[in-house]
């Protein structure tokens, strides 16, 4: 039983969005890629404000979306709120009014429209803003009233793109517990499209990411951060990762860069491992870790209270090492160093 | 104490200062001239003389009527032209504009031809319902609002494209169908637009003379407007066309200032 189910495919101008997604009831799927990835194109077609080009789009059981059969349902008769990127709260109407919108838009009488937006005011925490105009509010509580507008027409289906982006750092971390009470409460589908992967982390059960119009990678938070697929995901979790020919316990890099693993993986294969599994030493280690290679130290710099040193080499990796070890080696860029991780502090899964 | 900002661009040279001087002058000379001639002391008297107000009445009324007119018509063309995609859009707005450029009596003209007693469409209104409009009031509105539709339509059609159309986007995932978006956004949001447009709109009726004439022709009461009295005073009685003339400077200056925000600012 699901909510949405759709197979989307939108063409560009050279670019080609491709991606499948379905969505449960009560469910909240996040949709992360970088900048450019299609994540608004593809929140757009399930919206109505794209038509596809090829594929179908449903929504609570009805066909929204088939060009094979010339089926269009135009955005206004989908079942959907959407929580627009700057929010685009109507500037001329009150944030009752805003609220209001839809429902009187959906055949509710003006009196009916206004009890439900000032409900949903009061759900949303703004009860007392009511009578503001959306220049006399605050980031945080446009954001808010946006919420309420799009919800206040009981959606099948809820879209968020970047619902959180426009908003500085403290409101941020404010309204996106708020907005994960909210979601919880919501007994539609939720679509979220975000390129911060706290916000799909915190937010999402499920993550589906895009890249270059594809989906590369899905799953929950848990699969996708313990085997990341790709670059971006594994930058994104904060792993090094590589992709190679697996046979027992090593995996060959295309370099001829053998990797000894703990896992037994046979043919493509993923490693990963943290930056603060690799440790650096001026002379070349001996003893329990089974992988050393020579590196040179390519950039240093702060991150958290560690020091990130990136390092090039037949295996370029982010290695995180204490302010003190950074002192006691004298690490500086283009300086060669020794780096070592041990098997055990490495996952290997097929690719 | 505020500084005056010092200049750094030098001077200003004398081969254009001295034209810019006599440009200035040339467009405002006349109307000092025309103020220091005015009959000031027996300015109330001519005022309320019956030619002068039946014919400030039927100017007021015509050009509003005429604004009016193109509001209810002239807006719906404007946001079609703004946001329908249609072979022939680009040759449907040059038209719009020909009567920005067409010499009004060669409108008044064109009007006859299809609304005359034998014109295109004038002569079934006469054969049918005995009815014919050039030489009416209902002329004057015509002519009035086929010279002056154009500017409220360029404003509004301007004021269209520069509206951020996402807000007719999110009302449409509100579940509002585009009359309804139509009404409560996009004419709101552009509300502004529109009524500089019509105040525009309305000060060209008001001064609409040419294809009035020619149209509607030079009836008291009925179709003798405000710039025909002038005209035809100007024969008899100079002073009396010089109080109707500071009378329409007066409302031009006026609209000026109205509009002072929207375009002599940005400007």
């Amino acid at each position: 039983m699901t909510v949405v189910d759709a197979d989307i495919v939108v063409d560009r101008g050279g670019f080609r969005l491709s991606l499948s997604v379905s969505v449960g009831p009560g469910e909240v799927v996040a949709l992360l890629g970088p900048n450019g990835a299609g994540k608004t194109t593809a929140l757009r077609a399930l919206a109505g404000l794209v038509p596809l080009t090829d594929g179908s789009v449903r929504i609570a059981g009805s066909i929204m979306d088939d060009p094979g059969t010339e089926t269009f349902v135009p955005a206004h008769r989908r079942s959907i709120g959407v929580v627009f990127q700057d929010y685009l709260l109507f500037p001329h109407l009150t944030a009752r009014d805003n609220v209001a919108f839809g429902p009187r838009s959906h055949g509710a009488t003006k009196a009916d429209a206004q009890a439900i937006a000032d409900r949903w005011l009061a759900r949303v925490g703004l009860p007392d803003l009511a009578r503001r105009k959306p220049r006399q509010l605050s980031g945080g509580q446009a954001q808010r009233v946006a919420l309420a507008r799009a919800l206040a027409v009981d959606p099948a289906l809820l879209l968020l793109d970047e619902p959180l982006a426009a908003l500085d750092a403290r409101t941020r971390l404010e309204t996106r517990a708020q907005l994960h009470r909210h979601l919880a409460e919501h007994q539609g589908a939720t679509l979220l499209v975000t390129h911060d992967p706290l916000d799909a982390l915190v937010l999402a059960d499920r993550l589906v990411i895009l890249e270059e119009g594809r989906v590369v990678q899905d799953g929950d938070a848990a699969a996708i951060t313990a085997r990341p697929r790709t670059d971006y995901v594994a930058r994104l979790v904060g792993l090094n990762l590589y992709r190679g020919k697996g046979s027992g316990r090593a995996v060959t890099l295309a370099n001829g860069f053998a990797i000894a693993v703990d896992d037994t993986v046979d043919g493509d294969a993923f490693v990963a491992f943290p930056p603060s599994a690799v440790a650096l030493h001026r002379e070349q280690p001996d003893g329990s870790p089974r992988n050393t290679w020579r590196a040179t130290v390519a950039g240093i710099q702060r991150h958290g209270d560690n020091v990130r040193v990136e390092l090039a080499g037949p295996l370029p990796a982010a290695a995180d090492v204490t302010p003190a070890a950074v002192a006691q080696l004298h690490l500086e860029a283009g300086q060669s160093v020794w780096a070592a991780v041990k098997a055990t502090e490495t996952r290997a899964y097929p690719a | 104490m505020t500084r005056r900002p010092r200049r750094v661009g030098g001077r200003v040279p004398l081969a254009l200062l001295l034209p810019a001087g006599i440009a200035l002058l040339f467009l405002v000379l006349p109307l000092v001239a025309l103020l220091m001639r005015a009959p000031w002391s027996t300015l109330p008297q001519r005022l309320a003389s019956d030619d002068v107000l039946t014919s400030l009445l039927l100017s007021l009324e015509c050009a509003t009527l005429a604004t009016l007119v193109s509001i209810a018509v002239g807006v719906p063309l404007a946001w079609v032209l703004a946001r329908v995609e249609f072979r022939g859009r680009k040759l449907v707005r040059a038209l719009v504009t020909v009567p920005l450029v067409l010499p009004p009596v060669v409108g008044g003209i064109a009007l006859l031809m299809a609304l005359g007693r034998r014109g295109l469409i004038g002569q079934y209104l006469w054969d049918w319902f005995g009815y014919q409009i050039p030489f009416t009031t209902t002329a004057v509105v015509i002519a009035e609002a086929f010279v002056a539709m154009p500017f409220l339509i360029i404003a509004v059609e301007g004021a269209l494209r520069g509206a951020d159309d996402r807000y007719e986007e999110a009302a449409a995932t509100l579940g509002a169908g585009r009359w309804t978006t139509f009404r409560r956004v996009t004419l709101p949001l552009v509300a502004p637009g529109v009524a500089a447009g019509a105040v525009l709109c309305w000060a060209r009726a008001l001064g609409e003379f040419g294809a009035t004439i020619t149209f509607a022709g030079s009836f008291p009461g009925v179709t003798r407007t405000m710039p025909i009295e002038v005209y035809l005073m100007l024969e008899s009685d100079l002073q009396a066309a010089i109080v109707l003339s500071l009378i329409l400077l007066f409302v031009s200056v006026a609209i000026l200032v109205s509009l002072r925000d929207r375009w002599v600012r940005s400007a």
